[in-house]
């Protein structure tokens, strides 16, 4: 009687594992397979984006939105409860001397600084928004990585920003990597999950494909390009390629998965040309800040900078907003 | 994880208009024939209009050249050819046409929009590519005009005296850049006539040849109609013939020069295949398609018009086509956001019209984009027709528009056998991830130019040309140097 315990209880566990082991092939090959990419092709795709002229009103337009999908981030050793408490303020008062521009998405930190963005966030609409599972490396077990993620929720994040594992997939592990994403889900409870894919330790866009495919099908709600502590961080390629994976997710399941580019965008042009990047291949649904973020901090003076301008028909000095 | 449907708000964001200025350019209402370094009436004074395709507009007279216009443009040739060009050193050539390569791409932005202007493509497309490009095939063959003994080795290269070239209206300022480009750097002179729907940039060109200060009667330009062309391929003075344009009027060309001892070259139609094997990269590869075939509104005579899909993944590209093509914006050539531009001319468009109806007629099924079309102007939508058989129409004939066909294929032999299935053979595109393949079947294409996973790519470098009835003689590259020279 014992003993069928134990064999049945191994067979459960067995069982358990053969599912999960086969669960990202299997996954895979129901989207239709990873297909490749062409690099040059993406180069030259992105080129015509590029080329697009966005005036007048649509280049307004674009700015506001813009400003509304930025996630304001500080993530440094040094960062201090006041930082974030200023942070925390530019983030709902934008440019106050401007009435009617909208707030920021959300503010990025620490998970020791969630307490203080919380506090200092109370009765507005920004999102508080954690790193976590050892960020920037990842480079930590499992269980740390939970306890860090649940850790930050229970301060009060609304959304998760975690890292993959770079390593473990350079080495062909993408059932951990898929696991482990699976479970910093789960760990995240209603909070969404970014998934940080750090493409710049990727090398090649095939990777970037199949890491944004695997962090898809393993749950994130956004997909992220970078920590922004590696060059190169976001560049037009990576995210064209990424939004192509959630182009094809959505044409398959139905379901939206956002998109967050993040690092080295830090002028409102580059900014715009994004936005077009996301209108023409993912079309205008996901021109919220719902579905799309910019990770950045200084762009977000610049943004202001050109609506005044444009508002104005003057350029300021940058003395005239405030830095934090 | 919301789904589309659930999302209450939907945000529009439309793309301000974005027209390019016009006011820097400089043209004049009446335009006469440029012959022996002067501006000259036409002997008739016939002029015709040319007209702006995107609005009917009147844009200026062009002078319409007859046979005796046409032999004091040769007489000018040829006594430029005895008297001087033959003559100068090598490198006294080369810094001519190194000037006039300069002086275009310090006048870059006007031509560009002269180009938009008079012919309908895109202002992106004029100032991305055709310009830059036609001053890059000035400055490449400059490059050659002291260094033939090194293009030829161990040969004699002796120009073969005057050029009569015709071009077409795809390109204006490029065709006339390819001709006249590496006829001046091998010591011949020339006589050049635009089509006559777009000679503006033809004259522009002229007005930088006098600017580059080259001696009269070099470069002669001369405008009109079919019979100008004519005159031009049967005066007895003409060394050799150069001609783009239709297979059609091709023909006419060679039975005109047989038993004569005139050399020529002619870049004729095409009916190229693009073809994408299942393990494309599938999103790059539908880049290629629209690059191939809504490229200048279809007006390219290396199109991509013919698409070839390997049948296990023929539903999701011909879906994901659909989609791309939705985003383009059909418009306004003038505006920097347009992707295709006006039809060439009333008559062309009739002629897409035709062969769209054609389409119909023969059962195949046809996908238009759903994008606003301006209601005055020459403009057609991106139009796709599946369902076609190799025996279809639309799949044999030359459309010289925003059209493409499409079939699936299984097998590499099968798909080899019905892209070479064509009395055309100019270029063709290959889309795979397997380098082998590619190499076996650049081999078996017989087409001039075969791109691998790209499409309409081109430069001063490379030798351009066709197999069948695309013509014959290469042009760009020593390929087409090697067409203005006699080696002795």
């Amino acid at each position: 009687m014992f003993l069928f315990f134990i064999y049945s209880l191994y067979l459960t566990i067995h069982n358990y594992f053969m599912t999960v082991m086969g669960m990202l092939e299997k996954k895979l090959s129901e989207l239709g397979g990873v297909p490749t990419v062409d690099k040059v092709g993406v180069e030259e795709r992105v080129a015509r984006f590029k080329s697009r002229s966005i005036k007048k009103e649509s280049k307004m337009q674009g700015l506001k939105m813009a400003l509304n999908m930025i996630d304001l981030t500080t993530l440094e050793g040094k960062d201090s409860p006041g930082k974030v408490r200023q942070m925390c303020y530019k983030a709902a008062h934008v440019h106050d001397q401007f009435p009617g521009l909208p707030t920021v998405a959300a503010v990025c930190v620490y998970p020791s600084m969630v307490h203080v963005a919380k506090k200092a966030l109370k009765n507005t609409n920004v999102g508080i928004a954690s790193v976590s599972t050892a960020f920037p490396s990842g480079q930590a077990p499992q269980d740390v990585k939970i306890r860090d993620t649940k850790f930050a929720v229970d301060e009060g994040a609304t959304e998760i920003d975690m890292v993959i594992s770079r390593g473990k997939f350079l080495q062909g592990e993408h059932n951990f990597v898929y696991d482990e994403i699976a479970s910093i889900k789960e760990a995240c409870g209603k909070a969404r999950l970014k998934v940080i894919l750090e493409t710049g330790e990727l090398s090649t866009l095939d990777n970037v494909r199949l890491a944004s495919d695997i962090a898809i099908l393993a749950g994130a709600d956004f997909i992220k390009t970078s920590t922004g502590k590696i060059q190169p961080a976001a560049t037009m390629q990576v995210t064209y390629t990424m939004l192509m994976a959630i182009k094809d997710y959505y044409d398959k399941t139905g379901i939206m998965i956002g998109m967050k580019p993040a690092g080295g965008i830090s002028n409102s042009k580059l900014a715009l040309h994004y936005l077009i990047m996301v209108k023409e291949v993912l079309g205008e649904e996901w021109l919220t800040n719902q579905w799309f973020r910019f990770g950045a901090s200084s762009l977000a003076n610049d943004l202001l900078m050109q609506i005044l301008k444009t508002e104005t028909g003057i350029y300021q000095s940058p003395d005239y907003f405030t830095i934090d | 994880m919301a789904k589309k449907r659930d999302l209450k708000q939907k945000i529009s964001w439309e793309l301000a208009p974005a027209p390019e200025s016009t006011g820097h350019i400089n043209l004049k209402d009446r335009y006469d024939l440029f012959i022996n370094g002067k501006w000259v009436a036409p002997k008739k004074k016939k002029y015709f209009s040319t007209i702006n395709p995107s609005n009917e507009k009147k844009i200026a007279e062009i002078a319409y050249a007859d046979k005796s216009d046409v032999d004091l443009a040769v007489d000018a040739a040829r006594k430029a050819y005895d008297g001087v060009w033959s003559k100068i050193t090598p490198s006294e050539r080369a810094k001519y046409i190194y000037r006039i390569a300069r002086i275009m791409q310090e006048r870059s932005r006007e031509l560009a929009v002269i180009e938009s202007l008079d012919g309908g493509k895109p202002i992106r497309e004029a100032r991305d590519i055709d310009i830059p490009l036609a001053s890059n095939h000035f400055f490449y063959n400059a490059g050659w005009a002291d260094k033939l003994e090194y293009a030829f080795p161990a040969k004699t290269a002796m120009p073969l005296g005057v050029a009569g070239q015709i071009i077409p209206w795809n390109f204006p300022l490029l065709m006339a850049a390819w001709k006249i480009a590496p006829a001046l750097a091998a010591g011949n002179t020339v006589v050049l006539k635009p089509a006559e729907t777009t000679s503006l940039t033809a004259l522009k060109l002229a007005e930088i040849i006098q600017e580059a200060g080259l001696p009269p009667g070099v470069v002669n330009i001369v405008t009109g109609f079919g019979d100008t062309g004519a005159a031009i391929v049967n005066h007895p003075d003409i060394n050799k013939v150069a001609f783009t344009g239709s297979t059609g009027v091709g023909k006419i060309i060679q039975n005109a020069i047989s038993g004569t001892a005139k050399k020529a070259t002619l870049e004729l139609g095409g009916k190229s295949a693009n073809i994408i094997f299942a393990d494309a990269p599938i999103d790059q590869a539908i880049e290629g398609i629209v690059n191939g075939i809504f490229f200048n509104q279809g007006h390219v005579c290396c199109a991509g018009s013919r698409l070839f899909v390997q049948e296990s993944v023929s539903d999701l590209v011909i879906k994901k086509l659909k989609e791309r093509i939705d985003t383009l914006i059909v418009g306004d050539p003038l505006d920097k956001n347009t992707d295709i531009g006006a039809i060439n001319s009333k008559e062309q468009l009739e002629i897409i019209k035709k062969y769209i109806k054609i389409g119909k007629e023969e059962g195949a099924e046809m996908y238009q984009t759903s994008c606003k079309i301006p209601n005055k102007g020459y403009f057609c939508a991106p139009t796709i027709f599946t369902d076609v058989a190799q025996s279809s129409r639309i799949v044999q004939e030359e459309i010289f528009g925003p059209v493409l066909t499409i079939q699936t294929f299984r097998t590499i032999d099968e798909v080899i056998q019905k892209a070479n299935n064509t009395p055309y053979g100019l270029a063709a595109g290959v889309w795979t991830d397997k380098g082998s393949r590619i190499f076996n079947l650049t081999t078996k294409l017989r087409a001039g130019v075969v791109w691998a996973n790209t499409y309409n790519k081109f430069d001063p470098s490379s030798p351009f040309g066709g197999y069948k009835e695309s013509g014959f003689g290469r042009e760009g590259g020593l390929h087409g140097l090697s067409a203005y020279v006699k080696l002795v």
